[in-house]
């Protein structure tokens, strides 16, 4: 029988997505629902002096208002859930409405609710706040010097922790190295732009005491467990549904005042309160991505082994710690330093610093693809500088494929992994050596081509709970399901993970429906409502199938193996003497004497005639926590044609070899892929969240924040290794890969085709203009 | 994402809305709605009434007029972009209306509502300074005139057009013996200008006779530049339209933002201005 493991059947969410029919939270609608919306900051830094809600408190349609004043006491401030070990965190209370500063344009005042949408909206102007606005802290390294805004007082400096990863003597190797170069890189804040934007609905039933949170969540255990903290409740009290969620991209993992917020209006008031963001309120108050600044060396010796790489980084946290964001550069970020290659000395010392901006946190990558970033244009800087190909450094410093599993001097251990190989398939793809010559031949007519090569490795499958534990991350990591097959043999998978654009509702099923020797369409599979899945963490940290996955085998093959029993007793067989064949038990050499999966199924539900000692019924759950992360790698290449003029650059190729171990369904992991690279082309080329020195976000809607566009993406070319991970079902991440690799391939690109003006760096996005910039700047030095 | 309230009237002649606006209380028109509702939704604009054009047949359409055409103010992009009268008699009118934005705003945005909203970076005031087109306007007290492009535009959303005019159509006198090209280079999130160059070119064989340049996203307000006429009696060699582009925006007062300082608009005016003199040169040979 043909396996769907492996085969690229059509996503079975996608109808429902495309025709409208699916329900997202702004979708659900209860009886007596008002509505709430929030009075926001509109400076940066400023003490409240009066809040007067009066006015807005006699609006039409208003049932409440609340300021800090009133919650102050009733809430616990949000959670910081990530406190990395032996760096000192410091984490200052972050309150769901302003206490006595605001620390961001956006942090929330007071929170307005009212009959009708309109209506709330109007009364929120009503609110008159009077502030006394202080000078602003915007740049994460400017934050830290003397004379800076101080965000927090009990907090010097705004230095929310000083983190180091080491191994090896970076110290030493710098100073014996034959030759070093080093870069300030700036890694620009993003906003993460999920489709739908964020909402909450909560409803409260007086007489059981329960609340239900419908919200946007990427992970409503997670939700579950820090509004049950927040609201003071039991956590069975709480049930947290994720319905449809339009996307995340990590702006959905942490907890949010507003979550809370409606929760305890809705507690107040015994009504139903909801809340949605409008885009200018996403880009304002939901987490950003990324905001560093790297000062980044890397030396080794003049053949081109590197041996040796040093920073010190200066990460921007934003107004407050959220949920992860301590976790984000410095575990996610520094651990993985070593990239694809044996480095032997490695020294990273990472600033987290509050900011006058929005909470920084995950954002797709989240922390790995700045590592691969800052690394990846290091050896295109190192080999340059030793007058080395690029490729040919990064074939010299690769793990060698037979080293596997390899632990770095960072201490992490790669499961698997074949990197030479994926790189000789992706420029062979290319035909690097044509490209080249093509490249001095169009130099001589003054064109500018050039050619960026990336090869990335990721952290993915999150992961070992007892690592989780050791790094300080507040949660476990492994995951869950429960299998449950029904009296007519189709079966409910209720999972722990919480996809929302992944595509797991159809790779999951092709796991199960492998297990059971059944059509796809036998098992559906539900996820994000804490009240019918099991405790699980989550869907984030390309995680989902690695180890939510794992979980659904898991439990799938136990009751493979209860049915195997109930087989061997229905057809008074040995169990040894049965075979699995065609989707059946059968007694070897009699096809005759044969039970298929739904047979049993419906007579260990009625449990008419089952072998001594066998539970009724046919259900089994699992929790799987892996042994090990799992560590996805690939090689992207990509041309460029830069107009020297204009400073436009043009991808004439994209490709992109990526290896995520046997892929579940191969058009899913495509898609996963183009998504994944296009928003790194993004981020290369175009996307960047501005601030001025005042704190005020200038790219505050989406004419100024450019999201790519279809018609601004080149045609992107895909293809695959398979090296299997030894740690589960073989399968790894790719939901970040692309983003991971495609920053950097595009940027050593750029830059190596400018390479005759002596441009070694210019930082992302490579917006024309800051590309014809670095051109005037080079023309201008050169005599 | 929500309006202060207003009253909405779906005008069912162009009498009751020359009427209405008439009454002077702030009521707007609203025609496609793509530059109106979001200001309107950021509260930029708050108005008690907004009457609504869109289904007044005698303001929509392209027609053959004399040698050019006429365009009923709230024919759409869609519109122009697809008009056999216009793909001949005013080819450059088609092909700007088909890069204006995506096809959802290009269906309902329509070609007066942009004019009359004047967005200094928008792309069809170049190209209406470049044509010397007219428009029509009116209103109850003043009835009928009409106003040149180039009298039109007073700076960033400023226009000749009186609170109670209504503008009901564009005159355009057809090319002649002139051809015309338009350049831009777009500013990534909003698709809008970042600078963009209209140039009217006639030749007498391998000489220009007559040229005509105006430029848009460089300041408050869409312009001709006269730098150009230097070029006539040229064959327009790369030096001498170097000088003109250079020429044209020196002095100009160029406004810098986030997604392109001033020296860099500066620049890729004259990059654009080029390579606009340089396509309608060869049309026009053609
Ligand atoms: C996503 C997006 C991208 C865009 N990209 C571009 C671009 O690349 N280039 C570009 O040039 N433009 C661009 N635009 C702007 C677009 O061209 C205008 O929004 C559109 O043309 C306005 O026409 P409308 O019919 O929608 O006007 P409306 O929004 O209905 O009206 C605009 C203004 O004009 C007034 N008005 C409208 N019609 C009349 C009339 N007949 N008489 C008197 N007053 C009137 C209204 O009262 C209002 O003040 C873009 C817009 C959007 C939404």
């Amino acid at each position: 029988m043909a396996t769907l493991f492996g085969s690229g059947i059509k996503r079975r969410e996608d109808p429902r997505l495309i025709t409208g029919s699916a329900t997202y939270t702004d979708d659900v609608k209860l009886p007596g629902m008002v509505y709430a919306m929030f009075v926001r900051s509109p400076y940066a830094h400023a003490r409240i002096k009066s809040i007067d809600v009066a006015a807005a408190r006699k609006a039409p349609g208003v049932v409440a208002v609340y300021t800090g004043k009133d919650v102050k006491d009733r809430l616990v401030p949000v959670p910081c859930a990530w406190n990395p070990p032996g760096c000192d965190l410091k984490v200052p209370p972050h309150p769901q409405l302003a206490w006595d500063k605001v620390r961001y344009v956006g942090d929330a005042v007071a929170m307005v609710i009212a009959e009708t949408r309109a209506q709330v909206r109007d009364a929120v102007d009503l609110v008159e706040v009077d502030y006394d606005s202080l000078p602003a802290t915007v740049d994460p390294e400017k934050a830290t010097q003397k004379g800076a805004a101080q965000l927090h007082d009990e907090i010097p400096n705004n230095i929310a922790f000083i983190w180091k990863v080491a191994g090896g003597d970076a110290e030493a190797a710098f100073r014996s190295a034959d030759a070093s170069v080093k870069e300030r890189i700036v890694q620009q804040r993003l906003l993460p732009t999920a489709m739908e934007p964020r909402a909450a609905v909560a409803s409260y039933n007086r007489g059981s005491g329960q609340l239900t949170l419908w919200c946007t969540s990427q992970n409503p255990h997670i939700h579950r467990f820090l509004c049950s903290v927040m609201l003071k409740l039991p956590e069975h009290r709480v049930r947290v549904i994720a319905p449809e969620v339009g996307g995340g991209f990590g702006s959905k993992i942490p907890a949010y005042p507003d979550e809370a917020l409606v929760s305890l209006a809705a507690m107040d008031l015994g009504r139903p309160v909801k809340w949605t963001e409008d885009r200018s309120e996403n880009y304002k108050v939901t987490i950003h991505g990324r905001d560093h600044i790297e000062y980044v060396e890397m030396c080794g010796t003049r053949d081109g082994k590197i041996t040796g790489l040093r920073t010190r980084v200066y990460a921007g946290l934003g107004g407050y710690a959220s949920t992860a964001g301590p976790g984000i550069p410095t575990i996610l970020h520094g651990l993985i330093y070593s990239g694809a290659y044996t480095i032997p000395n490695i020294l990273g010392v990472i600033h987290g610093v509050y900011t006058n901006g929005t909470p920084v946190d995950a954002y797709r990558g989240a922390g790995r693809p700045e590592a691969a970033f800052l690394v990846e244009r290091l050896v295109d800087i190192f080999a340059r500088k030793i007058g080395m190909d690029p490729v040919e450094v990064r074939r010299k410093n690769f793990i060698p494929r037979d080293k596997f599993p390899y632990t770095t001097v960072t201490g992490l251990t790669y499961d698997s992994g074949n990197y030479e190989g994926a790189l000789d398939k992706a420029l062979g793809m290319l035909d690097y050596k044509t490209f080249r010559a093509d490249q001095v031949r169009a130099r001589k007519q003054n064109k500018y081509l050039g050619v960026g090569v990336v090869s990335y490795v990721e952290i993915c499958g999150l992961g070992p709970s007892a690592v989780a534990g050791a790094v300080g991350f507040g949660a476990g990591l492994y995951d869950s399901a429960i299998v449950r097959v029904y009296p007519t043999g189709v079966v409910k998978v209720y999972i722990g993970a919480s996809p929302h654009g992944q595509g797991e509702e159809t790779t999951f099923a092709q796991i199960v429906a492998d297990e059971f020797g059944y059509p796809v369409e036998n098992v559906e599979i539900i996820h994000g409502d804490t009240d019918n899945t099991p405790q699980g963490w989550g869907t984030y940290g390309s995680r989902s199938t690695a180890v939510c996955g794992s979980a659904v085998k898991v439990a799938a093959v136990k009751l493979k193996e209860k049915a195997r029993k109930l087989a061997a007793h229905l057809l008074e067989a040995n169990e040894a003497d049965l075979e699995w064949k065609d989707g059946k038990f059968q007694v070897k050499g009699s096809p005759d004497k044969a039970k298929g999966f739904a047979e049993l199924a419906l007579m260990a539900n009625v449990a008419w005639n089952m072998p001594a000692g066998m539970e009724p019924g046919m259900e089994a759950s699992a929790f799987f926590d892996p042994t090990n992360f799992v560590y996805p790698f690939g090689t992207h290449v990509c041309t460029v044609d830069v107009d020297i003029d204009t400073g436009e650059v043009k991808i004439l190729r994209y490709i992109a070899v990526d290896d995520c171990g046997p892929p579940i369904n191969p058009m899913i992991v495509d898609g996963q892929i183009h998504g994944g690279v296009v928003q790194g082309l993004g981020e290369a080329l175009q996307e960047i969240a501005v601030y001025d020195n005042e704190g005020q976000l200038l790219t505050g809607t989406m004419m100024d924040y450019a999201v790519p566009r279809a018609s601004q993406m080149p045609f992107l070319e895909l293809a695959h290794t398979v090296t299997p991970s030894p740690v589960n079902l073989g399968v790894k991440g790719c939901g970040e890969a692309g983003t991971i690799a495609s920053a950097a391939c595009v940027v050593n690109a750029v830059t190596d085709a400018l390479s005759p003006l002596g441009i070694n760096h210019i930082d992302k996005p490579l917006t024309p203009a800051r590309v014809w910039a670095a051109i005037q700047k080079a023309k201008g030095a050169k005599p | 994402m929500i309006p202060t309230s207003f009253d909405y009237v779906r005008a069912g002649s162009l009498k009751e809305t020359l009427n209405l606006l008439a009454a002077g209380d702030g009521t707007k028109i609203i025609a496609g709605g793509h530059s109106l509702l979001p200001m309107m939704k950021f509260r930029l604009v708050q108005t008690p009434r907004l009457v609504d054009i869109s289904r007044l047949e005698e303001l929509r359409g392209i027609t053959e007029h004399k040698k050019g055409a006429r365009i009923g103010a709230t024919t759409t992009y869609a519109e122009l972009a697809t008009s056999p009268i216009l793909r001949e008699r005013c080819p450059v009118v088609a092909e700007v209306a088909a890069e204006i934005a995506d096809l959802q705003v290009r269906n309902r945005g329509t070609l007066g509502g942009g004019l009359a909203h004047a967005d200094p970076a928008s792309d069809m005031p170049a190209v209406m300074l470049a044509l010397d087109a007219e428009f029509e306007l009116r209103s109850k007290k003043a009835g009928k005139r009409s106003v040149k492009a180039r009298e039109f535009f007073k700076g960033p959303f400023a226009t000749a057009m009186t609170e109670d005019e209504l503008f009901t159509g564009i005159v355009l006198g057809g090319m002649g013996r002139t051809a015309a090209a338009y350049e831009s280079f777009d500013q990534a999130a909003s698709g809008y200008a970042l600078v963009g160059v209209c140039a009217v070119v006639a030749r007498k064989r391998t000489a220009i006779a007559a040229i005509t340049v105006a430029f848009t996203g460089l300041g408050e307000v869409q312009f001709l530049s006269p730098a150009f006429d230097r070029l006539v009696d040229t064959k327009g060699d790369r030096a001498t339209l170097a000088q003109a582009a250079l020429e044209a925006v020196k002095g100009v007062e160029i406004a810098g933002d986030l997604h392109a300082p001033a020296e860099y608009r500066r620049h890729l005016a004259q990059v654009a201005a080029t390579r606009a003199v340089q396509k309608a040169y060869e049309r026009a040979g053609a």
